[in-house]
Order: structure tokens, then sequence, then C-alpha cells
């Protein structure tokens, strides 16, 4: 891992809500690097910060100070518009409940993404199965999401994160509804998209079953990041 | 591809609420393009207008009459090209209830100066050579099943006694703005009746008709011939015909403003009615939302999603409440011939209710849409689950 350049590099992050007058820090200088490749697992108890460091690093939510540059462009500086764009090209998704739209068959979510692209129609076909092959699903994209089980679902969710091969992958719970052997298949989906197709996962989760296939574990406590490595990477 | 499918689906799946809301949009816009036609059809006269006419009366009272005489003096002023008289007669067919307008006229003049009142020329012919002749337009015809030769009474008001006239022919309108539901007879006929039983009330007419010969010259030959008969026994008060129709508008503009008022209103309620289904439906999607922002798109394709939505099921409403206003109107107007022989649904009013449409889908979707776009993302994942 150390000879691997950083592809998440977090300095002096620091996060607070304000709760009427009261304000409640929730990162307190959070300073981490992510390289390329990672699976990284950030652990920790309900109010933790997790899933606040989580919506930081994947834009979706302002810092009060520090710097996060994901693939060397430093997001904290990005307006509203050009977050946006920098989304769409560079972060895929997996959220707890799926969040797949329940009207929209398995191969519609999965395009959803690509409608920000210019690729042509066909283009977009081609990668839409592409994407639903790898998590082997390819035979259900004509199913809506809820003639598909939670673990199907939760697939089709990884699917649509990958399909715009995005810089990183964010994952909140991805694992928190399904059964074991549903989160035993994702968790291993997961593992291949890091391992065969270099993607890099930064996952919040309480399961520490999921946290098997992670090679590097953090642990977050009061918004103050923890240090724990996994060996086995 | 996909949002004007989402746009479809998603309006779609609430059914009953959906449902609900289509059928409000729908009995909303029934009621206002009926209300509209209600005033086109109060305007019926205005709209039919000539801008070659004009109209001239007592200047005290329609009420009052003006000598048949003038009729000469009018013909030489300068402009004029023909005229025509006449007496609104007020005859009651039967019943009180039966009412539709009764007028004593000149027959030569009158066809002459109202070319869009189709009468065939046998008809006219056998109208103009009996006296006590009558024609009606096919409505009336068509409402009493009267026939040619049919010898019809008329209970006077205005002029009392029972009145006998003979149905000569039946006239139709050159288009849909004329009014097909007149009775009309010659004013010798009353003028003759009236020499034995009222001959103070003799030679005397309601009002004159003038055509003039161009519209630029309405004004000034009005003027000449109320200055001609400055100072007489009956002064006149002339004006365009148009001007003539909404003096008689004007007296009940309050019933218009009422009725012009009510259909708005029920624009305003529906346009509420919809935004609280797309406020529902937002509150719904907020967390569906805040996924679309997560994957890049922006203000505009959530806005998109709402205001299309507003438009699809407005719009559902919209066409379905036009294609009923056609049969309702029909109905409506079969029903009140009395009362708005004219009774049509104007391309105007088909307008109003689109553009309505249009405002209540906008106005109903711009809350919903300023909320969805300014809820933060991670407050409207906190939505979900």
């Amino acid at each position: 891992m150390g000879n691997k350049s950083p592809i998440v590099e977090i300095k002096n992050l620091s996060k607070s809500y304000r709760r009427g007058n009261q304000i409640l820090p929730v990162l307190q200088d959070i300073t981490l690097d992510i390289a390329e490749g990672e699976f990284l697992a950030l652990m920790g108890p309900s109010g933790s910060g997790k899933t606040t460091l989580l919506n930081l690093i994947a834009g979706i939510d302002k810092a009060d100070k520090g710097i996060i540059k994901i693939g060397g462009v430093d997001i904290t500086s990005l307006s509203e518009t050009e977050l946006a764009h920098w989304r769409a090209a560079n972060v895929g998704f997996i959220f707890q409940f799926y969040n797949l739209i329940p009207v929209l068959t398995a191969f519609e979510n999965v395009e959803l993404p690509l409608l920000l692209t210019s690729l042509s129609k066909k283009d977009r076909q081609d990668h839409v199965k592409m994407a639903l092959q790898v998590v082997n699903l390819l035979d259900r994209m004509d199913h809506y999401p809820g003639q598909l089980s939670g673990g199907q679902q939760q697939r089709v969710a990884i699917a649509r994160a990958v399909v715009t091969d995005p810089v990183i992958l964010v994952a909140d719970e991805p694992t928190g509804d399904l059964d074991r052997v549903s989160a035993t298949e994702v968790l291993q989906l997961m593992e291949r998209l890091v391992h065969e197709l270099g993607k890099t996962i930064i996952m919040v989760t309480h399961d520490p079953w999921a946290t098997k296939v992670a090679h590097i574990i953090r642990h977050l406590d009061k918004g103050i990041l923890n240090a724990h490595h996994q060996t086995d990477f | 591809m996909h949002i004007i499918k989402l746009i479809f689906k998603n309006a779609f799946r609430h059914k009953l609420r959906t449902f609900l809301t289509i059928l409000g949009i729908t009995i909303a816009i029934l009621s206002f393009g009926l209300l509209r036609t209600v005033i086109s059809a109060w305007y019926a006269g205005v709209e039919a207008s000539s801008a070659t006419r004009l109209v001239s009366r007592n200047s005290i009272s329609l009420v009052f009459s003006l000598p048949i005489s003038y009729k000469d003096k009018i013909r030489q002023i300068e402009g004029v090209k023909i005229v025509s008289y006449g007496n609104w007669f007020g005859g009651i067919y039967i019943d009180e209830k039966n009412f539709f307008a009764n007028y004593a006229v000149d027959p030569k003049t009158y066809f002459e100066l109202y070319p869009e009142i189709i009468l065939s020329p046998e008809q006219k012919d056998a109208f103009v050579r009996d006296r006590k002749a009558f024609v009606a337009g096919r409505k009336l015809i068509a409402k009493y099943g009267w026939k040619i030769g049919d010898t019809i009474t008329l209970k006077g008001t205005i002029f009392p006694g029972n009145w006998d006239f003979v149905l000569r022919g039946i006239y139709k309108g050159r288009d849909q703005t004329v009014d097909e539901t007149a009775f009309i007879f010659h004013w010798e006929y009353l003028n003759e009746a009236l020499k034995k039983t009222a001959p103070l009330r003799t030679d005397q007419v309601g009002f004159y008709m003038i055509g003039v010969t161009k519209p630029s010259l309405a004004a000034s030959v009005a003027a000449d011939i109320d200055k001609t008969f400055k100072n007489s026994l009956a002064e006149t008060l002339t004006e365009t015909e148009k001007a003539f129709q909404l003096g008689f508008i004007s007296m009940t503009e309050a019933i218009v403003i009422a009725i012009q008022l009510v259909s708005f209103v029920v624009i305003f309620i529906i346009m509420a009615v919809m935004a609280n289904t797309m406020a529902m439906t937002a509150r719904e999607r907020i967390g569906e939302y805040a996924i679309f922002k997560t994957m890049g798109f922006g203000g505009w394709h959530i806005a998109g999603l709402i205001f299309g939505e507003s438009l699809f099921i407005t719009m559902i409403g919209c066409i379905i409440g036009i294609v009923l206003t056609f049969p309702a109107a029909k109905a409506f107007g079969t029903e009140l011939s009395t009362y708005f022989p004219i009774f049509i649904v104007e391309d105007k009013t088909i307008c109003l209710d689109i553009l309505a449409s249009f405002t209540v889908a906008l106005v109903a979707a711009i809350f919903p849409t300023w909320r969805a776009i300014k809820i933060r993302i991670a407050d409207g994942l906190r939505r979900i689950g």
C-alpha cells in the first residue's frame, strides 16, 4: 500500500452542525490518505461521524475547514454546480437501502447516471449490459426493483455505481439491510471490483463481518479518526 | 428517454390520487369552459355586430318611440346607404316561459341590411307579399315544431291583444354567431292594427337601423343624425350597433363580472388542489431527488421531473375537460336557448382552458420544486429508509 499514490487526500478536515445556538462538532481535524485500489472500511458507533465523513469525501456535503483532494482535485473549492458535474464523473454511490428508482427497470436504473454523459444510446446500452454482467444480473435487466430480492437490488445499485467508471466508490452500510447470504455476495462483489477492476472503495459499516473484505479499517469515535490496519491486503 | 418515461410513471404511482386530481382538473376545466362560454354568449350580439350599421333610438330611453317620418330625413344624410326600422314586440307564445325575441320590421330593407340572415328567395317573396307573415330562425322552428303555413298566435304585452301570424319562411344564419331564434314580422301589420286599436301609437318605430357606406363614416353619420333631430319632440341617440349592444350588456354587467369571478375562483381552487398533490408527491420523493443529485443531476433536472409531472397530470385533465366541454355546451345551450340563443364554445375559450391549465401546472409545481432543489443531499438521503 505504501507504494501507491493516494487517490483521496484529506487534511485537517473539520465539520460541525448547528442545533439552535449550540454548535456540535462532528468531525475534528481529520487527516487521511487513501491509495488507489484500496478498500477502506470506516467503523464506529452511531453518531461518530462516519456517514458525514463519507458524504464529505463524496462531495455531497461541505466541510467547515480542511482540504479534500480526490484524484488531485480539491473538491472543497468547487461550487455546487461544479460538484454535481464532478460527482457524476468521479463518484459511484452504494446505499444501505439500495435507493433504486422503483418505476424503472434494473437496466434503466443502471443507465440513469449515463444520461448525463455524451454517450450514444448504443454506447449506453453496451455500458449498462457490461455493468449488469459484472454483477451477474444481465438476465434480470428488465425486472423492476420490486421484482428483485434485497441482495439483487443491491447488486443493481452496485452496477449503477460502477457504470460510469468512477474514480471512487462510496458505500454507506451496503450490507445493513441484507441477510447474511446476500451480504456475503455483495461484499464478494465489492472485493472483485477492487481486485479485478482496481476500484477504490470507501465503506461505512457497523458490520464486523463486512470489514473482513476491507484492506484497511479506520475507526471514528466522537469525530476523531483512529488507525487500525488489516494485514491481509 | 427515461426522463419522459419517469414523468409518466411517476404520475401514476398513486393511481387513486392521480385519478382524483385529474377528475378535479377535468371538472374545473369543464366548469371554466362553460362559464367562459356563458360570458361569450352574453357578448354574442356584440361580436356579431357590424361596423357599417348604426342604431338610432329615442334619446330619453329605448322605451320611447320615434316617428316613422324620420326615415326619409335620415336617408338624406350623407353617408347613409340604407335605413330600416323596427319595434320590439314583446309577444308571448302560449306561456311566458316560452320566451323568444320577436320584432316588427320593414321586410324590404331589413334583409338588405342584415345579409347574415339567410332566407331563400321564394320564402322571402312569400314573406314580403303577405302582411300577416312572419319568418323565424331554424332553431326556434325546431324547438316548437312549426311548419310553413302554420298560424301562430302571440299574446301582446306592449301591444295588447292576440296577434295571429302565418309562417312563410325559415331563416338560417350565415355563420354560427347569428341568432337563429328570432321571430320577425311586418311592421306594417303592427301599424295597421294599431290604427284601429290605439291610434295614438301609430306611425312610431322603436328604433332605426341604419347602414352606412363605409365604417369610417359611422361616427360622423351618427352625429349628423342626432344633430338633425336636435330640439325636436323626439331627439335621437345614434350609436354603432356594437355600442348599442354593449349598452344592453352594461345593464347586466354585475352578473357578467360575477360569472367571470366564479370562473377564476374555479381555477384558483383547482390550483390549490394540484399544488397539494404536487407537494405530497415531492415530499414523498425527496429521498429520490437526493439520489438523483448524488448522481450529478442538477436542479434543472429535478425541476423538469416535478414540473413535467405537474404538467402531465394537468394536461390530461385539461384535454378531457375540453373534450367534455363541447357536448356539455351543446346540452347547456339547448336547455337554455331561450336565454342564450348563441351558445358556442369559442376558440378563445379553448385557448383560455389551455392557458389556465398551464398556469395551474406551473404554479402548483413551484413550491415543491423549490423545496426539492434547496434541500441538502445529506438531509434528503436521511428521509430514506
